[in-house]
């Protein structure tokens, strides 16, 4: 299966499975999220909302309706997840980049029966690498980048898997000054929900994650500061 | 699970399974006494820092096979199914993960630059 491989937002795009018409589609909803949304870019919006320019009030639905979501997850996560950076700065990367996955993944489900995204690291997949075979997503070791420690196999209604890590780049979470957890992946029916609470579990600690995996929405695979592995029954199979 | 690794350390542990044997007694095939019982059974509700659990337990030759915790209500005096819920695991032997087959990695945010060095830069090479 050919495979494509383009930058945006700062990261990787790999994408195997897409007609050349919907690799083009998708890198035009990379391109549309890190337009508006990059705070590395001084002309998007969110830059001219962090520099005063523009009001959040006058900026497009579309990203009013973005802060809104990310938002109502800020809630949902008894604020682990937070679109404020410290400085007061709205940063939506926390979102953007699982929303731009997700819209991607409807142009691709318009384009093919089977395809994989993978963008620095978060994937979503649909159908089946080969016959009979699932997609499967190592999951890298939090102590060697280098190393996967194991790994997902995505066959049934999950279709998401994101990680997320103290070593991670970017400043859209608030860091606990003495981290419960290093690394977390988080599989889901959906890329948003799988990227916000990974992000979520490593900003919070056992009992947090406890109660984000008490309703069975979502499989999680944790790694411990202090070197122990948690992870739900569904996720236990991955290690 | 914990409950699971603990139990099978230490059947008297503090999993929370108080009168794990006493209770409800057998409900699985049994017939057994003593330190060959088997079947399940169902602790006494304890309670515990996170509130009342109580635990069902698989035994099989007076040896704890399985434990699985049936309900605990958290400090808000929510009912939750801890048995969704993540919880510690022992690590099975460390996976073959180089030979295994995967088409995409997952980890923490990678950069442009930290792409040529990363598991997905060389799957994506290999077309696996």
């Amino acid at each position: 299966m050919t495979v494509l491989t383009f930058g945006t937002m700062g990261t990787v795009v790999s994408l195997r499975g897409a007609s050349s018409e919907a690799a083009a589609a998708v890198r035009a909803v990379f391109a549309g999220y890190d337009h508006r949304y990059s705070l590395y870019d001084p002309a998007s919006v969110l830059s001219r909302i962090a520099a005063g320019s523009l009001r959040l009030a006058d900026a497009p639905v579309a990203v009013r309706d973005v802060y809104a979501l990310a938002l109502s997850w800020r809630d949902r996560t008894g604020g682990a997840f937070t679109p404020h950076r410290p400085d007061g700065v709205i940063d939506l990367s926390g979102v953007v980049k699982a929303l731009a996955i997700e819209d991607a993944g409807d142009v691709l489900d318009a384009d093919a029966d089977s395809w994989m995204l993978s963008v620095g690291g978060d994937v979503l997949v649909r159908g089946v690498h080969r016959a009979d075979e699932p997609w499967s997503v190592g999951v890298v070791d939090p102590g060697r980048r280098d190393t996967v420690v194991g790994v997902v196999r995505l066959d049934g209604t999950r279709r998401a898997v994101a990680t997320s890590g103290t070593a991670e780049r970017g400043e859209h979470i608030w860091r606990r000054s003495d981290p419960v957890f290093v690394q977390a992946t988080v599989v889901a029916d959906d890329i948003v929900t799988a990227d916000v609470l990974a992000t979520a579990v490593v900003a919070g600690d056992q009992d947090d994650l406890r109660r984000r995996t008490a309703d069975g929405d979502v499989d999680v695979l944790a790694f411990a500061a202090d070197g122990t592995v948690w992870a739900t029954p569904g996720a236990a199979s991955i290690v | 699970m914990t409950p699971r690794a603990q139990a099978g350390v230490d059947p008297n542990g503090s999993s929370g399974s108080s009168g794990s044997s006493g209770s409800s007694g057998p409900s699985g095939s049994s017939g057994s006494t003593g330190s060959t019982a088997s079947g399940t059974f169902t602790g006494a509700a304890a309670q515990t820092q996170y509130g009342e659990v109580q635990v069902q337990i698989t035994v099989a030759g007076g040896r704890i096979t399985d434990v699985t915790p049936l309900h605990l209500t958290d400090r808000d005096g929510r009912s939750v199914a801890i048995s969704q819920q993540a919880a510690p695991i022992l690590r099975q032997e460390a996976l073959q993960a180089q030979s295994a087959q995967i088409q995409a990695v997952s980890g923490a945010t990678f950069t442009s630059e930290g792409y040529t060095t990363s598991l997905q830069s060389a799957i994506d090479q290999a077309g696996l």
